[in-house]
């Protein structure tokens, strides 16, 4: 590493003496943010990683000499035995899988949503609505979280109205049952097949994997969306309004109506706002902890229990520490491998062929100058910063 | 590619200087505990001692802190009280650090863990009133054959009984019950008008008063009996009671605990341990109320106890000076001047007429004190008894045997 690091910079330094004495200026500049943040989060996290492979107890240094290094027995303790700690974990899995299945789609739809509600020009009141949708988001969320508690308890706001449609509300906070069980239980099924529960994985019969979130789960599955959906929608807004009304323009000189307006001409441009709001709720999803340790603490039947909470739970109430990091850690890896199957999904990619049809023109000379392939290409993919030229020149293609 | 390997060069560089700064801090504090940790001589020296407590409220804080400052300024040493909001992570922090409190409340359930990794001295064979603390104490903070900490006072569970629906259902002191059987009429005649007869919160730290009475338990001379016959018996019969609705958990009447759904008069009894009094008053001062002992099951009387001990730091620089402050605050002029002030049960036996002549309507939880069970003290107990409540959650609908045989499989990875 040295060998390579120093190489180019005494090539560097060869070309522009005069800018000698800049990288140490430099360095002095940034050096309280690097010792900051060293301090703070690159050494915590290398000690976590270090006491998630080591035998450390939670007395005195995880540095100390009597600390033994344990490979990886504490994430096989948690992944692979037939013991609690896996069934704990694989049950917070499931819960966590949930939850991030129904919160992440939801809170995305609802804030751009939102967003397009806000930047529309007929609303009257945009301000009032702009504060009153994000002011969720500002709140701290011990205080939504015993708010809901209340909100959702048995003889709480919700099974009023509930009540007074006719419907007799569940006891939220308090019902392990699954929403899927109860769907098929509806229909008579109590009962997993035996492929279903003869299996298992991570100490947790598929069956129990495809009981869907708890009716206590539900409760903190709407609150996130509630809480979350405003700063979302910051994000979608701000994007929103960085789309040069031409191109809306553009298109409705073209014929397209709202709809497709929206989806072929709007929700392309916000395709890199869509990435951060997805990516940002995905890690806030599996990260999920204030709630739990606010309001149920993995209870009812650990319906709610969460990796972030069992990672605290061991670690803390049972000096499982090496288990609790290894938890820790486990999380740090599924986030990584989502984002990136996620920044995978959402790339920007050739326009299909199907797609490149619809773009043609109705005649097709047939034999074609330069000068007209060029022009009846496929524009070329949708990238951000382009994206008003790009759009302009379709425009211009199927102009008859 | 230059600016990144710097980069990387650069971060090296932080983290071999952070290393360097946070074993140099490691050095005055981290590697200290050798020279106190050992099970001999208790450390002794000039210094002030802290205590760190969970409390109850305001009452308690202030008991606790009029009796350290009495304690300092007879002894002539500095002893400060500190309140923790979350005792269980304040805790694990300061044996983290080599820097704990020197004197702490500590569960039963917490014991396995801090006296297994070293970060507690035991010291109560040390104490010179050690006869005096009720036997099922002791043993509840003994692990490994020694008894660590000196229990700071106890609770039992018995059977509380909302007078005015009572008397309302004709009922009178004659029927009071002493059974299971007549736990089973009386239950039946209180359950009218939206009330059901006894409630009680979904969990081992209540149901487990049933185990008790038919004999069972969760661990029995060092051997798991948590799926036994007679804890299947238990279950039995608090699933039928719950399917002819004449018991129910608090949470699905809708209250928190059972004192809640008792205070609510949704439920007409209730299955509490004494700190139930301070609820009373405090939330339902108009619910009046009577203590009595639980029924006998099957295998005669049974309860529950819980309680708290003062754990000693091995870390602690003034062991000795914790040690007496230990005995201070349990003597017996101290540990009745605390039940006064918040409620609680001595732990020790010499304070026991004094307090049962001071609470006569409280006589039946010091009586428990006799046949109570403890919680068992495995590294683990913890963890085995929230996932024996989250199958007590769904005991209606449940298989009893099928719920045994899990906790059981789960005391047995534990205890042997």
């Amino acid at each position: 590493m040295t060998a390579t690091a120093t190489a180019p910079r005494r090539a560097r330094n060869t070309r522009s003496g005069i800018r000698r004495g800049e990288a140490l200026a430099g360095w002095t500049f940034v050096l309280p943010v690097i010792l900051i943040l060293g301090v703070f989060l690159l050494i915590p996290v290398a000690m976590a990683l270090w006491v998630s492979v080591s035998d450390w107890s939670g007395r005195g240094s995880p540095f100390s000499s009597n600390v033994g290094f344990v490979g990886l027995q504490n994430y096989a303790a948690v992944t692979t035995g037939d013991g609690l700690a896996t069934r704990d974990f694989g049950t917070a899995m499931r819960n966590n899988t949930w939850y991030v299945l129904l919160v992440v789609p939801l809170q995305t739809a609802l804030s751009l949503f939102l967003a397009v509600l806000v930047n529309g020009a007929i609303l009257r009141g945009r301000g009032f609505f702009r504060t009153a949708f994000y002011f969720p988001s500002v709140t701290a969320s011990v205080a939504i979280t015993v708010l809901f508690i209340f909100l959702f308890s048995t003889t709480g706001v919700v099974n009023e109205i509930l009540g007074a449609i006719g419907i007799n509300g569940p006891n939220w906070l308090a019902d392990p049952r699954g929403l899927l069980h109860i769907l098929v239980g509806s229909v008579g099924i109590t009962d997993g097949p035996a492929a279903l529960t003869g299996s298992d994985f991570l100490g947790l019969s598929w069956w129990n994997w495809l009981a869907g979130p708890s009716v206590a789960m539900t409760v903190f599955i709407i609150m996130a969306i509630f809480t979350t959906s405003g700063t979302f929608m910051l994000l979608f807004l701000a994007a929103l309004q960085n789309i040069s009304p031409e191109v809306q323009e553009a298109a409705m000189v073209d014929g397209a109506n709202a709809w497709q307006r929206f989806w072929r001409v709007t929700l392309p441009q916000l395709k890199p706002a869509l990435f951060t709001v997805l990516t940002l709720g995905l890690i806030g999803c599996w990260q999920v902890f204030d709630q739990i340790y606010t309001g149920t603490k993995g209870q009812p039947a650990k319906t709610t229990l969460t990796p972030a909470y069992l990672s605290y739970d061991a670690s803390f109430l049972d000096q499982d520490w090496g288990q609790g990091a290894a938890i820790a850690f486990i999380l740090f890896a599924i986030i990584v491998v989502l984002t990136l199957f996620q920044r995978w999904a959402l790339r920007d990619r050739p326009v299909s062929a199907r797609r490149a049809r619809q773009y043609a023109l109705p005649t097709r000379p047939a034999t074609a100058s330069p000068a007209t392939v060029a022009a009846t290409q496929v524009p070329s993919p949708p990238d951000p910063a382009q994206k008003p030229a790009a759009d302009r020149g379709e425009g211009k293609e199927t102009r008859p | 590619m230059t600016r990144k390997t710097r980069a990387i060069a650069g971060a090296g560089a932080l983290a071999v200087a952070g290393a360097l700064i946070l074993s140099g801090c490691g050095g005055s504090s981290f590697d200290e505990p050798a020279d106190g940790g050992g099970d001999g001589e208790l450390t002794s020296s000039d210094e002030a001692i802290t205590l760190l407590i969970g409390t109850s409220g305001d009452a308690e804080t202030d008991a606790v802190t009029e009796a350290v400052a009495a304690w300092s300024e007879e002894s002539g040493i500095e002893a400060e009280v500190k309140v923790a909001t979350d005792l269980p992570q304040e805790l694990s922090q300061g044996f983290a650090a080599g820097d704990p409190p020197d004197l702490f409340y500590l569960a039963p359930e917490a014991l396995a863990g801090y006296a297994g990794n070293g970060s507690l001295q035991p010291y109560g064979d040390l104490l010179e009133n050690k006869d005096d603390f009720y036997p099922s104490l002791v043993e509840n903070f003994t692990f490994e054959d020694e008894f660590y900490c000196a229990p700071k006072d106890f609770s039992t569970l018995g059977l509380v009984i909302n007078k005015g629906l009572w008397d309302a259902a004709g009922l009178t002191d004659d029927d009071i019950p002493t059974t299971w059987d007549e736990l089973t009429t009386v239950a039946q005649t209180l359950t009218k008008d939206g009330v059901v007869g006894l409630g009680f919160g979904w969990e081992w730290q209540r149901i487990g008063t049933f185990m008790a009475q038919a004999g069972g338990g969760l661990v029995a001379d060092g051997e798991a009996i948590a799926n036994s016959q007679e804890n299947v018996d238990a279950l039995t019969y608090i699933q039928d009671r719950m399917a002819d609705g004449t018991f129910a958990y608090a949470q699905d009447v809708g209250a928190g605990w059972g004192g809640e759904a008792f205070g609510k008069q949704l439920t007409a009894m209730t299955i509490e341990g004494n700190w139930i009094t301070g609820a009373m008053t405090n939330d339902y001062p108009d619910v009046e109320y009577v203590v009595t002992e639980l029924p006998e099951g099957p295998a005669g009387k049974g309860t529950l106890q819980f309680t708290n001990c003062l754990g000693m730091a091995a870390d602690s620089g003034n062991q000795e000076a914790a040690l007496g402050l230990a005995e201070y605050l349990t003597s017996t002029e101290q540990q009745l001047a605390f039940s006064q002030a918040f409620g609680v049960m001595p732990s020790i036996q010499s304070a026991a007429e004094q307090w049962t002549s001071d609470n006569p309507d409280l006589a039946a939880f010091l009586a428990g004190a006799d046949y109570a069970q403890g919680i068992p003290t495995y590294d683990g107990t913890a963890d085995v008894i929230t996932d024996f409540n989250s199958a007590l959650q769904g005991l209606k609908t449940g298989d009893p045997q099928e719920i045994l045989d899990s906790v059981q499989s789960n005391l047995e990875a534990i205890v042997n």
